[in-house]
């Protein structure tokens, strides 16, 4: 019952600390709406995949929200269904360039000498490598046919940048004086870690997971555009790569098949960004003292 | 290629060599570590380049053989021998041998021939559509950073006014939406949707007839073929400028050598330009380095959408055709040019800020 009760209150003073910042906290109820749509809406709009010949290149009306497009399939539920495995690919990449990015610019900030100089090394070279043109390459020789693949293959080359903003936070943590005074009550390297430096991170491992988020989104669409990654099921990158292909862009009436998706996506990625605003506010540990 | 170089902050923080006093003030030498930085660079990519063309199970040496043999009916020997000619690789060669043959024909600029058009080099291809896209990525990042930088400051110094507040919205808009989308937009609503723009004129680099030349008709058309692909350069990176100058802006002004300044009666426009403005964008000049890259490689999306024929433009035809030769010579080129600019705006940053060189 009492952690019921903790859970609630955590959850009270976050929503409360987010509302602070007001463009921050419309970028998370956007992120929510737009996650609530993709992944619960699919359950209950069906995907619409019948050819329908007198229904081509409708604009929005009651019955088709966003129109139709050159099969006079409704758009909309398309919308609603190719935002699940965009999402997807994006949050596994995230997980794993955060995870790789905490764990060794951590371990590169307390470790020091060598171990450090070998790190920073490292990051330093793929960092300088251009990413996109690098990614583009390498799927032209693996097969990336599978979302949890693809989404590792993106996470395991985007880390470098988010890395050196964890290591300098980390460096400057390190000389703090609450963590100097868990050092000298020889509270042990797990405390000092968990219940000191983390809390203390915690604004900025959330915001480099929203931006690996974004970039990975980037990247993603942007292979699916080049053709790079046979995907079969229909997601909001596959439709612009359609569109794109079969030349609707420079049809006229196509504009909201083409227009959608790029919405979409537009939409996806400013409200993730704006909602980094909310989470600065949310996961500050001062902050949380304060009310 | 000692190791020293891939550890230069090391060295800055313990000198460890020992050693003449001379050969330890070059080792430390600014210049000379960010040169060495960037020889190591190319040397991983390259290295990593020949680990996927030649080592990897399904190569695409191996893979071009088979394909040879299979619809040309040619016999084992000659596929062989023409696979090797295309690559610019002795296959017959020890795996170490091959390795150094390739790291000295890359030296030598020796590249490869292309798969798809038979007799082209890929320096030669290179040497043909790189400029094209130095041009037109280098003007788009000159001007985005040029004017992010002013409006920045004008944010600065009006913040909290409704200019500001127009341009943070616009400007945080701008840098969330991934650029190759805002090529599209710009396709479908200047050239198709409002016919502002003659989109199908505006493609490739120049128009029938005309030469490079050093005439204005010459300029006026690159610029004309340009246009877009620099607009969308420019679109996408200056926001996050406007946004980190602005920042950078505030913080300085709080500064005590502004008040010094101001205490001296200094006029209000050298303040802004010579205190403020160049303390201010010191610290973006390193966001510059990240910026290239990324600018750079997303390039080859942009050229794709407006037909632009520069560098990226080949790579994704490449891509597309699995013309590996073309592949690997052009991302190599792409990489170098990457890391040269790192270094030039490494150079340029320590030039502006000399505290760093001897950090």
């Amino acid at each position: 019952m009492n952690m019921i009760r903790d859970i609630l209150n955590w959850l009270g003073t976050t929503l409360k600390l987010m509302t602070y910042n007001k463009a921050g906290f419309i970028g998370f109820l956007a992120t929510c709406t737009i996650l609530v749509i993709c992944l619960i809406g699919p359950f209950f709009i069906p995907l619409d995949t019948r050819t329908k010949l007198d229904k081509i290149y409708q604009p929005p009306s009651t019955e088709h929200w966003f129109g139709t497009d050159h099969q006079g399939r409704d758009i909309f539920s398309q919308i609603v269904h190719g935002g699940k495995d965009v999402i997807y690919v994006a949050a596994v990449a995230a997980f794993l360039s955060t995870f790789i990015a905490v764990t060794f610019g951590t371990l590169s900030a307390f470790a020091g000498g060598a171990v450090d100089g070998f790190i920073m090394g490292l990051t330093d070279i793929i960092l300088t490598i251009p990413q996109f043109p690098l990614l583009a390459v390498l799927a032209a020789f693996i097969k990336l046919d599978n979302l949890t693949f693809l989404g590792l293959f993106l996470g395991l080359l985007s880390w470098p940048a988010l890395l050196r903003a964890v290591r300098s936070q980390a460096l400057s943590l390190k000389e703090r004086d609450f963590v100097e005074a868990a050092r000298a009550l020889d509270l042990g390297a797990g405390h000092i870690i968990f219940r000191e430096l983390v809390p203390n991170m915690m604004t900025y491992i959330v915001i480099s997971f929203t931006l690996a988020l974004t970039a990975a989104v980037y990247t993603q669409v942007g292979l699916v555009l080049l053709g790079l990654v046979p995907v079969s099921s229909s997601n909001w990158g596959v439709m612009i790569s359609l569109a794109w292909t079969q030349g609707a862009i420079f049809f006229r009436d196509a504009m909201w098949r083409i227009m959608m998706p790029i919405l979409a996506i537009a939409l996806f990625q400013l409200s993730v960004i704006t909602m980094t605003r909310s989470l600065e506010l949310a996961f500050n540990p001062r902050l949380r003292t304060m009310v | 290629m000692s190791t020293s170089t891939t550890v230069p902050e090391s060295l800055s923080a313990a000198p460890t060599v020992t050693g003449s006093s001379w050969t330890r003030r070059i080792i430390q030498n600014f210049y000379v570590r960010r040169i060495a930085k960037a020889v190591f660079t190319i040397w991983v990519v390259s290295t990593i380049i020949f680990f996927l063309i030649r080592l990897l199970p399904g190569n695409p040496v191996e893979q071009y053989i088979a394909r040879l043999i299979e619809t040309q009916g040619m016999d084992y020997e000659n596929a062989r021998m023409q696979a090797a000619a295309l690559f610019a690789i002795d296959l017959d060669a020890p795996m170490w041998k091959q390795y150094i043959d390739y790291l000295g024909n890359l030296m030598r600029g020796n590249l490869g021939v292309s798969i798809t058009s038979p007799g082209t080099t890929v320096t030669s291809i290179i040497a043909r559509f790189l400029p094209w896209t130095l041009f037109s990525v280098g003007t788009g990042l000159i001007l985005s950073f040029t004017l992010g930088i002013l409006l920045g400051l004008m944010m600065a110094y009006r913040r909290e006014g409704l200019l500001d507040h127009t341009l943070t919205i616009f400007a945080s808009v701008v840098s969330s939406v991934p650029n190759y989308l805002i090529g599209i937009l710009l396709v479908v609503w200047l050239g198709v949707q409002w016919k502002v723009l003659p989109i199908a004129q505006m493609r490739g680099t120049m128009s029938p007839g005309v030469t490079p030349a050093f005439t204005f008709a010459f300029l006026y058309d690159a610029l004309f073929h340009a246009f877009l692909p620099i607009t969308t350069y420019v679109l996408t990176t200056v926001g996050t400028w406007m946004l980190s100058m602005k920042g950078s802006t505030v913080g300085t002004l709080g500064e005590d050598f502004v008040t010094v300044a101001r205490a001296r009666g200094l006029k209000d426009w050298r303040i802004t330009t010579a205190y403020v403005g160049r303390n201010a964008a010191l610290p973006l000049f390193t966001q510059l380095t990240i910026a290239i890259g990324f600018v750079v490689g997303g390039s080859f999306l942009i050229e794709t959408i407006f037909q632009y024929q520069g560098i990226g433009y080949v790579l994704s035809a490449a891509i597309a055709q699995r013309d590996y030769p073309v592949m690997q010579g052009v991302f190599l080129v792409i990489t170098v040019s990457v890391i040269l600019a790192n270094l030039m705006a490494d150079f340029l940053y320590g030039w502006l800020d000399p505290r760093i060189k001897v950090g």
